[in-house]
This record gives structure tokens, C-alpha cells and sequence, in this order.
């Protein structure tokens, strides 16, 4: 079982869209994949058209008095499942914090168990630097970084992969790419270009601001299942291959 | 993901209602609590094809097991299941030839099955084809959370010249993981459609039941419908019918060469004839009985060849297993030897079971038996073997006289035995215990069950012991015979010829182990103990 996470700092930046993408691309490609919203704005869930609440309680679930098995929902979409969203994760820093230590390995003990019966994992995590974000780093094989072309942006990619390359065992591969690029806008391109030149791990595939990436609250559904030919759903696939390929 | 579990409805269309408008009222039912949307894509949807299979004695269903096998682009997979659906094992195969026999690839499947198969080959049972159309239930969100799966199915038989039924459609809701709730609505809904009722039967099943057939329709057991009250001709009658049937159901598969029982479970059915002919022939006109006694013994002549071949070659690895001095590689040459051999006895066998002489004995024979069963009343026993004083005895007078002095006989001859006794004595006793055999098989259903498996069990010991003895001897000469041949042929390398030697020392010593046997298991079917259970059989009471 290979686990990816979405992650970023900042919010907005095009995490929950990869996630799902990448997610139905691993499933159309015969892969069996779950996908954990852990952001308790339950975006994901919501483009899944999963309600956001796990029954029993977020709470029980983290905390592992929950079996994670019990709170899994099918998609629409053969091979691709999904643990939906509650609202108490807003408190999962303090769930995690627990009452005498706080845990940094939680989620990845908790993905233990189902290993035998999915292929891929994706983790959509909530934007911040906290326990919660820890954990996913612990749990993940590849931290799926998006980016913005901005020069702040090239900071934040820089203190994360220096944070990871301070654990001690096991470390997520972090594969950086370009999100939500603009490219009528000059700086976006010079960014892209330089730092696909510096940094190593930076996928070589952007994937562009587009409406139809927009439009998926509108389908509900990943633009790479309700529009498969567009440009945008050729981009995620392009991505998609990049990071099989090379991870 | 979707789950199975959700329980399948049929859907049969009443007189005058059409399939499509049966449809449209179970679409009509869903819709009352979920949107209805087709999909065209899923997974479970399109044309899928399969096969059932088992041996022709079906013994993986009376092992309470189903093989199917489902055909994708390119091979498949093997699904072995219990017969109330309980998955047992899969194993993906790359191609499975169209016709039989059908040589199973190694796998978990094979890993399973193979000692209960074995040495029979696995036939197509049942093909079908089925169209299946996938409805996505939806909620008011309009997420998937129920799917309804409507399959058509047509089915063919593959032994039956091609046989084709079409079944009624089958319904089934699945459930999408994470929403029992809805397919439970859903299930509940489609249960008040009218048409629609439970499937209370497996595809597999159903499909037989279209085809005209039944699980287990094959045995190679007597089992002929006889009572007690029934006149003996005509009891007599439906015993050598069904040991025809018997015999005519298994000369496709001989002549096929698909596994060695065909030829073996023929040769029982022969045996059993010439057995029921001689004890019980006194019932059926004189001339028909001694006709067809020289018939049935010719049968019985024409197919020994390769049956004793084909033993010779089942037990070979056994038999170079147990090789202690030389190598089973040395052995190897009298394998090919045999494999030779048997090809051309196969050809002479097959010319006689294609011929007129053989077709002629299956098609009179039954013509005969047939008048004699349907014309009862028309008819009269010859005089005298062995009813003087009764022109007419019934199924329950013959079954008593007979198995009674069958009995005597091996108590006499068998207690004259000792140890300076030739083997033909012994010889001669094995044939009288086959012949009571016969008798109680044949006559079973006239028996109280446990007295007669307690009989059985003693005869079979002694059986057990008197053929070890016997075949000891005659595979001993059969290895000095093929010896001959061998060399002969000059295909008898020094080797081989050691090695069979040592086979032949070691056949020696299991036959002097049976005849040391053989007072303790004669005393414990004709002793004291053994004649009250015989007693008790016929006599009825403990």
C-alpha cells in the first residue's frame, strides 16, 4: 500500500482538487484507492457528493476506538472509496495531542490495518503546519506538493523539504508541481522555469487555472471523470503518469 | 466499490405481461424512493461469458462444490465456490481449451480439487452467456448508493448437441459500501413488484433445470426402481435397463478417450449385466438370457485390453515410487512401452464400440428389456431355475433365494480353503463374493439400510483381501508377459527390465501378505457373527 498526501501550508492552492484527480486517475487505472478528507471543510466528500460526518464521531475515529474500516463510503466510481470528512477535525491537533503525550504516527498506525486491500492511499490534508500535518508526513510515501508560482511559494517548498529531511526513519519522497498556473502571467512562467531547473522533484507538468477544474463543484465529480479529453483532465493525467513513473 | 451479499430476485413474466413492461414497473418501484439512471459503463454491466464445470460423475457438486469459469479477452478465471455460493478459491488461468478433456493448470484451484477429481478429467456442464444492464440508484444528492443489476442469460449444454434455453431474467441489488440502508430499501421495493419473486435457485441450477437436467444425474451406482411386491422379470428388467443406461452413457466418453472411468464405470455396468444375467436370468426367456450372455461376455473381452493398461499406467508413479533397488527413471521405457501399447489396443477397442455388433447388443438388449418391463401380465418365467413351485415370484422371493444360496456357496467353498489350497480356489471365491456383491446392489432397495451395510462392509473386506491376492498374482504375470513383448520389440533396456523384476519380487510378497490375511476376514464374513448379519438381512429381523 503506497500512501500519498496532498499537502500545503496555505490554503487554496489546488490540494483538494489534485487529490481528488489523482485518486480517480489511480482507480481508473485498476489501482484499489482510498481517499482520507481530512480537512474538516470536507471539500473532497463534497465533490464525492459524501456527506461530511463520520458516523460515531471523528473523534473515536482518530483516536482509534473506531474502526477506520467501518467509516469508508464507495464512490460512484468502481475501485475508489472514501473516508469522509467530519466536523471535528477542526480539534484533531488536540484528538492527536491526546491526554498525556502528543503522537506524531497515529494516522499511518491507523491506515496499518488496510493495507491488504487497497493499492493507494491518498491523504487530502487540511492547510497548516500542526500535529495533524505531522502525521500525514510520518504516514506518507510521497507528499504531493502544489504550488503556486509565486517567489513565497519556493520558501514554503524549501522549509518543507528541509522539516522532512529532519526525520528520523522513514521519509516521504516530496514531489513539488505547479498549480493553478496563469500563462499569460510572465512571473509564472519564470518561476516554473527556474525552479524546475534547481530544484530537483518538481514535476515537469503544471496544471493550469482553468474553469473547468472550477466547474467541479458544479459536477460534483473529478474534472478527469466528468470531462476526461479537456486540457485540465490532461494535465492531471500527465501528472498522474509523472508521479507513478518516478515515485 | 460495490459489495455482493444483497439477495437476487427472478423475474418472471406472468401470461400476457411482457418482459419491458415488467421492467418498467420495477424502475417504477425504485423511482418512488431513488432517481434511476442507467449506467452504461459499469463494471458489472455488458456481456460476460462462463462455464460451469465438474467431472461427468459429478464429484466436486457432491463434494458440495461448484467450479465456474469466467471467460475474459484473453483466458480467465477460475471460481471455485460452495454450492450456497460461498467462495473457495480463485486462480486466473491463461486459456482453457474449448473442448475436453480439459487438463487443469496448477493453482490454488487445482490445489483444492485435484485429490477429489482425480484421475477424472473436468467437462463444460453448462455454458451461458448474459447481458447484463446496470441501473445506478441514486439519493437526493445524486450519489450512487445502490446498484440494480438485470442479467439475461442464455444457456446451452455442450453434451447435449448444443442444447439452448433462454432463463427469466435475474435481478439483483448491490449494495455500495458504506449505504446497507439503501439497498435493503431497494431490495424491499423490488420484492412488492409483482413478477418479481426470490431466486431460490442458483444460475448454475437453474440452468440445468432449463437444459432438462439435475445436479448429479450421473451415477455409476445401481439404484434401478425396483419394490418388493414387483413381479421378479420385471424388477429384472428395470435392473438390466439401468445397467444399459449406464453402459450407453459412458461409450461417447470412451470412445473420446476423455478420462479412463468412462471405460472403467462401462466395464462395471458389463459386469453387472453378465452377473445379473447368470444369477437372475432364470426370470427371462431362455433364449434372450443365453444370447445375450455370450453378448455381454464378448463386451466384456473387447475392453479388457485397455483397461488393464490403463491401471497399469494410473498406478505407474506409485509403483516406481515404491522401486527401492533401481530408479524410477529405469521404468521409464516400460511406461512408454505401455503408452504404445494401449494406443493400439484403443483403436481395436473403438472399432468394436463403433461397430455393429456392439450397437446391435445396446439396441435389441433394450428392446427386449423394454417388452419385458411394459408387458407384464403377457409373459411368464420360464420353468423351473430355481422357482418350481412359483411361476410368478416377486422381486422380494428372487432377491432372498438368490442372495441367500450365494451366501451358502461362499460359506462352503470358502470354508474349504486352507492353507495348501491352489490360488484358483481363491480365484474362484473372489468371482463368488463379486457375484453376491452384485446381488446386494442390485437388490439394495429391498434391504433395512443398516443391516445391509453391515453385510456390505464384511463382504468388502474379504473382497479387498481376495482381489490384492489375486491381482498381485495377475499384474505379476502381466509384468513377465510385457517383459516378453518388451524384448521382443528390443525396447527392454537392461534397467527396466531389473526394475520390473523388483516390481514383480515386491507383488510377490503383497500376495503372500493376502493370503495370510485371509482366514481372519473369511471368519469374519462367514462366522457365527457374520451369517446372524446376513440373517438379519434377509430374514428381516435382529
Amino acid at each position: 500500500m503506497k500512501i500519498f498526501a496532498t499537502y500545503n501550508i496555505k490554503g487554496g492552492v489546488g490540494k483538494t482538487t489534485a487529490a481528488v484527480n489523482l485518486a480517480y486517475l489511480s482507480a481508473v487505472d485498476g489501482y484499489r484507492t482510498l481517499l482520507w478528507d481530512l480537512d474538516p471543510q470536507g471539500a473532497a466528500s463534497f465533490l464525492f457528493r459524501i456527506k461530511p460526518r463520520v458516523k460515531g464521531g471523528g473523534k473515536a475515529l482518530i483516536r482509534g476506538t473506531k474502526a477506520l474500516d467501518d467509516a469508508i463510503k464507495g464512490t460512484d466510481f468502481d475501485d475508489l472509496d472514501l473516508i469522509p470528512a467530519d466536523f471535528t477535525y477542526r480539534n484533531m491537533d488536540l484528538i492527536l495531542g491526546g491526554k498525556d503525550k502528543k503522537t506524531t504516527r497515529q494516522i499511518g498506525q491507523l491506515l496499518r490495518p488496510l493495507a491488504a486491500e487497497y493499492d493507494h492511499v491518498f491523504l487530502d490534508c487540511p492547510p497548516s503546519i500542526s500535529l495533524v500535518s505531522e502525521n500525514v508526513m510520518h504516514a506518507a510515501d510521497v507528499l504531493v506538493v502544489p504550488l503556486i508560482p509565486t517567489t513565497l511559494s519556493v520558501r514554503t517548498l524549501d522549509q518543507l523539504t528541509e522539516f522532512v529531511s529532519g526525520f528520523s526513519g522513514h521519509r516521504p519522497q516530496v514531489r513539488a508541481f505547479f498549480s493553478m498556473v496563469d500563462r499569460r502571467k510572465r512571473l509564472h512562467l519564470d518561476i516554473i522555469k527556474d525552479l524546475q531547473a534547481e530544484r530537483p522533484g518538481v514535476a515537469a507538468t503544471p496544471i493550469p487555472s482553468l474553469s473547468m477544474i472550477e466547474r467541479m463543484s458544479v459536477e460534483r465529480a473529478p474534472v478527469t471523470a466528468f470531462a476526461p479529453r479537456s486540457v485540465a483532465a490532461r494535465a492531471y493525467r500527465d501528472l498522474w503518469t509523472e508521479l507513478t513513473k518516478e515515485t | 466499490m460495490t459489495t455482493p451479499g444483497q439477495r437476487g430476485f427472478v423475474l418472471e413474466a406472468l401470461p400476457g405481461d411482457e418482459e419491458e413492461d415488467l421492467l418498467s414497473a420495477v424502475l417504477a418501484a425504485l423511482g418512488q424512493s431513488f432517481t434511476v439512471a442507467a449506467d452504461t459503463d459499469a463494471r458489472g454491466g455488458g456481456v460476460r461469458r462462463c462455464t460451469w464445470l465438474d467431472t461427468f460423475d459429478w464429484r466436486l457438486y457432491r463434494a458440495g462444490l461448484m467450479l465456474r469459469f469466467e471467460q475474459a479477452r484473453r483466458g480467465g478465471r477460475l471460481l471455485l465456490s460452495k454450492t450456497d455460493g460461498t467462495p473457495q478459491a480463485e486462480q486466473d488461468v491463461t486459456s482453457w481449451p474449448r473442448r475436453p478433456p480439459l487438463d487443469l493448470p496448477e493453482g490454488p484451484v487445482r490445489d483444492r480439487i485435484i485429490v477429489l477429481i482425480r484421475p477424472r478429467a473436468l467437462l463444460p456442464i453448462v455454458r451461458a452467456v448474459s447481458t447484463a444492464t446496470v441501473t445506478r440508484l441514486l439519493n437526493a444528492d445524486g450519489k450512487t448508493v445502490a446498484r440494480l443489476i438485470a442479467d439475461h442469460v442464455t444457456v446451452t449444454a455442450p453434451s447435449r448437441a448444443a442444447t439452448t434455453a433462454e432463463l427469466a431474467p435475474r435481478l439483483a441489488v448491490t449494495a455500495v459500501r458504506g449505504y446497507p440502508g439503501p439497498a435493503r430499501r431497494a431490495s424491499a421495493l423490488l420484492a412488492s413488484v409483482p413478477g418479481v419473486t426470490h431466486a431460490s435457485q442458483d444460475v448454475f441450477i437453474a440452468a440445468l433445470t432449463a437444459l432438462g437436467r439435475h445436479p448429479a444425474d450421473y451415477s455409476s451406482s445401481v439404484a434401478a426402481e425396483i419394490t418388493a411386491e414387483m413381479p421378479a422379470q420385471v424388477a429384472v428388467a428395470r435392473l438390466l435397463l439401468r445397467l444399459l443406461d449406464t453402459f450407453d452413457s459412458n461409450v461417447d466418453g470412451v470412445l473420446r478417450d476423455i478420462d479412463t472411468e468412462f471405460l472403467h464405470d462401462l466395464r462395471v455396468a458389463v459386469r453387472r449385466t453378465r452377473s445379473a444375467v447368470k444369477l437372475l436370468g432364470a426370470v427371462l426367456p431362455a433364449e434372450l438370457a443365453e444370447h445375450y450372455k455370450a453378448e455381454f461376455k464378448w463386451l466384456g473381452d473387447v475392453t479388457t485390453p485397455v483397461r488393464d493398461l490403463d491401471v497399469h499406467l494410473l498406478g505407474f508413479d506409485a509403483m516406481a515410487g515404491q522401486l527401492e533397488g533401481a530408479s524410477p527413471a529405469d521404468l521409464e521405457p516400460l511406461r512408454a512401452f505401455l503408452v504404445r501399447r494401449r494406443t493400439r489396443e484403443f483403436r481395436r477397442l473403438s472399432a468394436a464400440l463403433r461397430g455393429p455388433r456392439t450397437r446391435a447388443i445396446a439396441d435389441d438388449w433394450r428392446k427386449a428389456l423394454l417388452g419385458i418391463r411394459d408387458n407384464d401380465g403377457l409373459r411368464r418365467p420360464e420353468a423351473g431355475g430355481g422357482f418350481p413351485r412359483c411361476r410368478r415370484p416377486t422381486a422380494e422371493a428372487l432377491a432372498l433365494s438368490t442372495t441367500g444360496r450365494a451366501f451358502r456357496r461362499i460359506a462352503a467353498q470358502g470354508g474349504a480353503i486352507t492353507l495348501q489350497s491352489p490360488p484358483e480356489s481363491l480365484h474362484d471365491l473372489r468371482k463368488r463374493a463379486k457375484e453376491l456383491r452384485y446381488l446386494l446392489e442390485f437388490f439394495a432397495p429391498l434391504h433395512d439400510p443398516v443391516a445391509y451395510r453391515k453385510v456390505v462392509g464384511d463382504l468388502k473386506q474379504l473382497q479387498d483381501c481376495l482381489g490384492d491376492f489375486q491381482d498381485s498374482e495377475v499384474q505379476r504375470d502381466e509384468i513377465k508377459t510385457l517383459a516378453d513383448a518388451m524384448l521382443a520389440e528390443r525396447a527392454a533396456p537392461a534397467a527396466t527390465l531389473l526394475a520390473m523384476g523388483e516390481i514383480a519380487a515386491r507383488l510377490a510378497r503383497s500376495q503372500a501378505e493376502a493370503r495370510d490375511e485371509f482366514a481372519a476376514r473369511f471368519a469374519r464374513f462367514a462366522g457365527p457373527a457374520g451369517r446372524e448379519r446376513v440373517r438379519v438381512l434377509l430374514e428381516g429381523r435382529p
